[in-house]
């Protein structure tokens, strides 16, 4: 089996959670990425600072990052007039946060006291020579993020066809750049999620078939959605689709792990996974919540639900039956170190 | 009401653009507001009278979307249904015959480039009998502020989702205030609430589309809309027919 979702998959069966990591894009923003700029093009042009987001997430702690390919679909690059570069800024992408995760490290220090750092954050000087209990690799695994095309299939703006064959090109891409899985995420519109899955899907396929391997070891596929709450309490896509609708849409298209990120905070997560489970008991759910909605106020921005809030409604997400935790909008390594914290208490780490 | 004209309602109500379109599945194979209009206005039925439908249309539609009945398709659909009646009228508009409210210029701000929310408000306006002039996304302060002077009496419409571009937003309010006290400035994105719009300086505020329509009406007629002969503006190609860029597709209508 894949070693990334046989690890999933132990550990749901043993009750423990994954942590995922935060959000990439606000970071950026905080290390001067300007509105209206190409994120992904920071792979190429400001690596050091993509791969500190990468870095603060692996010392959080956590088990699993995403890469800097959110909008790196050839449709979104087309903006920046970019999209000719789609495999190689994927493949950037991915090289950047394998780089950071295949640096993750297990210090000891003190007899019970463990925590988790990359080699270079850890201890300055820190080196394989030193003595060999103080530190032990640990396996932290690198999802390739696909974000939606922007386009819209309803109104003719793209076809299934292009929007396959795009999304192809990047899953080729990141996959160049050693994923070990693919995190297709905040999704609207079913048709559009099923290309991007089967697209990595087939993308995974080729180099699988290379190494002789079967379709168990092909790397996961993920993919949530974003869902909004109506007036009269359901919760849909942006397109109208339920949230049965959707996941079922995205199972049968290939999708091994499904889930939701984005959103409008943290008790609406719990609802929406517990709506999956109502219909689905078995398939590994990944929550990517948002620090709740974005207020602007006094020409900043403002996130309002913090690391201790979301920490605090952990342990009912859990409960609710999420087997992967992360964060999207406005979250950061706080908040991730947070969750790891509260699942090392709850013995579920 | 004429039976024709009743249908072009239904239509646009329900997203029907024409005899080839497949959607909705359970109209498939009638006509649509693109034949049906041409149908009305050849049997003699009024321009004004067509568009008052199509506003209706769009205004029921509009509805359920505020009411979480309809969802952004559905939108969409109608909108471009109510597009295929415009093609139409467009003669009757630049021949006078029929009255634009005013004219309203859109743009989504510097730094922001989602265009759907700005799109759904080009086409509820429009259905609505206002001008659009649509100057794009990413639209710096300069390009809202050439835009303003070449239609005098115009309302401008200021666009944003993400909050990263809020700030540009307020900018862009500041800059126009200051060249153009009197120009209404009507704002809108999913970060954004009444209070916010008014603390940037701006004169109105709709949550969604409808809602945008309704602030626009504050300010109708506020000045005589120059019709050139062309009337190229009046129903020409506004990114209107290209909704793109969702990546976090909240709620807020101009954003």
């Amino acid at each position: 089996m894949n070693k990334f979702y046989e690890t999933i998959k132990k550990a749901q069966v043993a009750g423990r959670v994954l942590v995922s990591d935060g959000a990439w894009g606000t970071f950026l923003h905080q290390r001067g990425l300007e509105p209206g700029e190409c994120p992904e093009a920071w792979n190429r042009t400001r690596p050091s600072d993509v791969a500190a987001v990468a870095r603060s997430y692996v010392d959080a702690g956590a088990d699993m990052i995403l890469t800097n390919s959110f909008g790196g679909n050839p449709f979104r690059l087309a903006h920046f007039g970019e999209e000719s570069r789609c495999f190689e800024l994927n493949k950037a992408a991915a090289e950047i946060s394998r780089t950071e995760a295949d640096r993750a490290r297990i210090i000891r220090s003190g007899p019970a006291k463990i925590q988790a750092f990359s080699a270079e954050t850890a201890r300055p000087g820190l080196t394989n020579t030193e003595d060999p209990p103080a530190w032990e690799p640990r396996q932290v695994f690198v999802a390739g993020s696909m974000g939606p095309s922007g386009l819209m299939l309803a109104m003719g703006d793209v076809s299934e066809q292009e929007l396959y064959e795009g999304f192809r090109l990047q899953a080729q891409g990141l996959l160049a750049g050693g994923v070990q899985g693919f995190c297709v995420e905040t999704m609207s519109d079913p048709i559009e999620a099923v290309c991007a899955v089967r697209a990595a899907r087939d993308a995974a396929q080729v180099p699988a078939a290379k190494n002789g391997w079967g379709a168990d070891r092909q790397p996961p596929v993920f993919c949530t959605f974003t869902f909004a709450k109506t007036t009269d309490g359901e919760y849909r896509t942006m397109t109208g689709a339920s949230v049965e609708e959707a996941i079922t849409a995205v199972k049968e298209a290939g999708a091994s792990v499904i889930g939701t990120n984005c959103g409008g905070g943290f008790t609406q997560m719990i609802e929406i996974v517990k709506e999956i489970r109502s219909f689905d008991a078995q398939t590994p759910v990944l929550v990517h919540a948002n620090a709740g909605l974005p207020r602007y106020e006094d020409g900043k921005t403002i996130f309002p639900e913090g690391p201790e809030f979301m920490a605090s409604m952990l342990n009912e997400l859990v409960a609710a039956g999420t087997n992967i935790v992360g964060g999207c909008c406005g979250t950061g390594p706080d908040h991730i170190r947070a969750f790891v914290r509260v699942l090392e208490r709850a013995h579920k780490r | 009401m004429d039976d024709r004209v009743s249908k072009i309602l239904l239509c646009v109500e329900r997203g029907k653009v024409n005899a080839a379109s497949p959607y909705p599945p359970d109209l498939r194979g009638q006509e649509g507001a693109d034949e049906l209009t041409r149908q009305a206005l050849a049997a003699g039925a009024g321009p004004d009278e067509i568009l008052a439908a199509c506003d209706e249309g769009m205004k029921r539609i509009g509805d359920k979307f505020g009411a979480g009945k309809a969802f952004v398709p559905e939108l969409l659909m109608s909108a471009k249904a109510m597009k295929a009646a415009m093609v139409h009228l467009k003669p009757f508009f630049a021949s006078g015959q029929v009255q634009a409210k005013g004219v309203f210029i859109l743009g989504t701000v510097a730094g922001d480039l989602h265009d759907i929310g700005k799109n759904l408000v080009a086409m509820v306006a429009e259905g609505g009998g206002w001008e659009i002039i649509d100057i794009g996304i990413d639209a710096k302060p300069q390009k809202f502020l050439d835009a303003i002077a070449t239609h005098p009496g115009c309302v401008v419409g200021l666009s944003a989702l993400l909050t990263t571009t809020m700030a540009n937003m307020e900018k862009t309010v500041r800059e126009i205030k200051a060249k153009h006290p009197n120009c209404p400035v009507l704002v809108g994105g999913a970060p954004l609430s009444a209070e916010i719009a008014g603390k940037m300086g701006a004169d109105g505020y709709g949550k969604d589309a409808r809602q945008a329509l309704v602030a626009l009406s504050d300010f109708e007629g506020r000045a005589l809309v120059r019709r050139t002969s062309t009337g190229s503006n009046s129903v020409g190609p506004t990114s209107a027919d290209r909704a793109s860029s969702l990546e976090q597709p909240l709620q807020g209508a101009l954003g």
